[in-house]
C-alpha cells in the first residue's frame, strides 16, 4: 500500500469480500443443479404438457426442486396459474 | 517399504484442481517427493497424456523411454517405464505419453497398472490433467485420497467445487457406494499481503465454501519458478517458505499436526512503505 492509496474511499467493500460473495452464490446453486436427478428436467417439460392440456401456461409457471433429507425425498411442485377473468 | 508378501494395497492420491495453471504438477512433485523422503516407496504418474510435464519438473524429461500409454498397451512393461528419481530413495515417475491422446487411457488399461504398481509401492500419486473431462475422470477413478488444488481466486475456486462433484459421484469408490474419497484443501500461490488488503480471498474464505479440511497453504514464492526451472520438486528447497510449507502439508497427509504458518505479512520497511510495493 503505497502513500496515496490512503486517500482513497474506504467505504466500498474489499475485492476479496465481493468475490466470496458472488463464489458463496454461484456454488450453492450448481451445488443444488448437481444434486438434481438427471430426468428432472424432463419430468418438468412433461408436467408442463400435462397442465397445458387443461390451463395455458408459460414455460416458468411450474417449479420442481427436489430435496433429499436422511430418510426421505420431497417433490415439490409449484404451479403458477394464469389469473381466471 | 513395502516387504514381499505385504498384501496391503498402495494409497491412490489423486492430485486435482478442475482448472489449468494452478500447480497440480508443482503439488504432485513436491508431495510424492515429500513422502518417498519419509521412507515409503512412492510413484508419480503423470495423467496429463498429450501434454507431458511431469517429467520436466521432476528433472528427468532425458531419461523417458517408454511411457504410461506403452505400458497400457502392452508395448513395455511397467520395470521399463518407470523412472527411478535419481535424488529421492524409494521414487518413481510413469511420465504420459507425448503423442497419444486422452483416449489412450481406458478404464480397465489404468486399473491394470495400478494394480500391478500397488503390489510395489506404497503410495501412487495420479497427476491429474485440467478439465472434468475423461483425462481427469480416469485420474480421479481409482483415488482413495483427493487433493484439490486451489488457488484463492474466483474461477479455481468454483472449478475446485465442480471436481469435487466429479469425486462424489463418478469415482469408484462413489459408484461402488463405498466409503467416499478422502477430500483435502491445498491452497497454493497465495499471498498474505493481498490477502490483509482485501485484495485476495483469505484461507478462512476458501474454507467457508468448499467446506472440505485443508492440508496447507503454499505462499507465492519465486522459489517454485526457480525450482521447476532447475527440474528440481520445491520441496526439497528447505530455505524457502513453499518448500517447508510443502513438507508441513505431507506431514499433516501422514496424519501429523502441524500449524498453519507463513500466513502473516512480512513487514517492510518505512520508505517501501510509504513508496508502496
Amino acid at each position: 500500500m503505497g502513500i496515496f492509496d490512503y486517500f482513497k474511499t474506504k467505504n466500498a467493500p474489499s475485492s476479496a469480500s465481493v468475490a466470496k460473495d458472488r463464489l458463496q452464490i454461484i456454488v450453492a446453486h450448481e451445488r443444488s443443479k448437481r444434486q438434481q436427478p438427471d430426468y428432472l428436467p424432463q419430468m418438468q417439460q412433461e408436467i408442463i404438457d400435462v397442465i397445458r392440456k387443461y390451463v395455458n401456461i408459460g414455460n416458468n409457471d411450474v417449479q420442481i426442486q427436489l430435496d433429499n433429507t436422511d430418510d426421505c425425498s420431497i417433490l415439490e411442485l409449484n404451479v403458477t396459474l394464469p389469473e381466471q377473468n | 517399504m513395502k516387504s514381499p508378501g505385504d498384501t496391503a494395497l498402495a494409497k491412490i492420491i489423486v492430485v486435482t484442481s478442475g482448472k489449468g495453471g494452478v500447480g497440480k504438477t508443482t503439488s504432485s512433485a513436491a508431495i510424492g517427493t515429500g513422502i518417498a523422503l519419509k521412507g515409503h516407496k512412492t510413484v508419480i504418474i503423470d495423467f496429463d497424456v498429450g501434454l507431458r510435464n511431469l517429467d520436466l519438473i521432476m528433472g528427468c524429461e532425458r531419461r523417458v523411454v517408454y511411457d504410461f500409454v506403452n505400458v497400457i498397451n502392452k508395448e513395455a512393461t511397467l520395470s521399463q517405464a518407470l523412472i527411478k528419481d535419481k535424488r529421492t530413495k524409494g521414487l518413481y515417475i510413469l511420465p504420459a505419453s507425448q503423442t497419444r491422446d486422452k483416449d489412450a487411457l481406458t478404464i480397465e488399461g489404468v486399473e491394470e497398472v495400478l494394480q500391478e504398481l500397488s503390489k510395489e509401492f506404497d503410495y501412487i500419486i495420479c497427476d491429474s490433467p485440467a478439465g472434468i473431462e475423461k483425462g481427469a475422470q480416469m485420474a480421479l477413478y481409482f483415488a482413495d485420497t483427493a487433493i484439490v488444488v486451489t488457488n484463492p481466486e474466483v474461477s479455481s475456486v468454483r472449478d475446485s467445487d465442480r471436481i469435487l462433484g466429479i469425486l462424489q459421484s463418478k469415482s469408484k469408490r462413489a459408484e461402488g457406494g463405498k466409503e467416499p474419497i478422502e477430500e483435502h484443501l491445498l491452497l497454493t500461490r497465495y499471498h498474505p499481503g493481498r490477502v490483509a488488503s482485501g485484495e485476495m480471498l483469505s484461507v478462512a474464505d476458501v474454507e467457508d465454501i468448499l467446506a472440505i479440511p485443508l492440508l496447507g497453504v503454499i505462499p507465492e514464492s519465486e522459489a517454485v519458478l526457480k525450482a521447476s526451472n532447475q527440474g528440481t520438486p520445491v520441496i526439497l528447497d528447505t530455505e524457502s517458505e513453499a518448500g517447508l510449507a510443502y513438507m508441513d502439508a505431507v506431514d499433516r497427509l501422514m496424519g501429523e499436526e502441524r500449524p498453519l504458518r507463513f500466513l502473516e505479512v512480512q513487514k517492510k520497511g518505512f520508505i517501501k512503505r510509504l513508496l508502496g510495493g
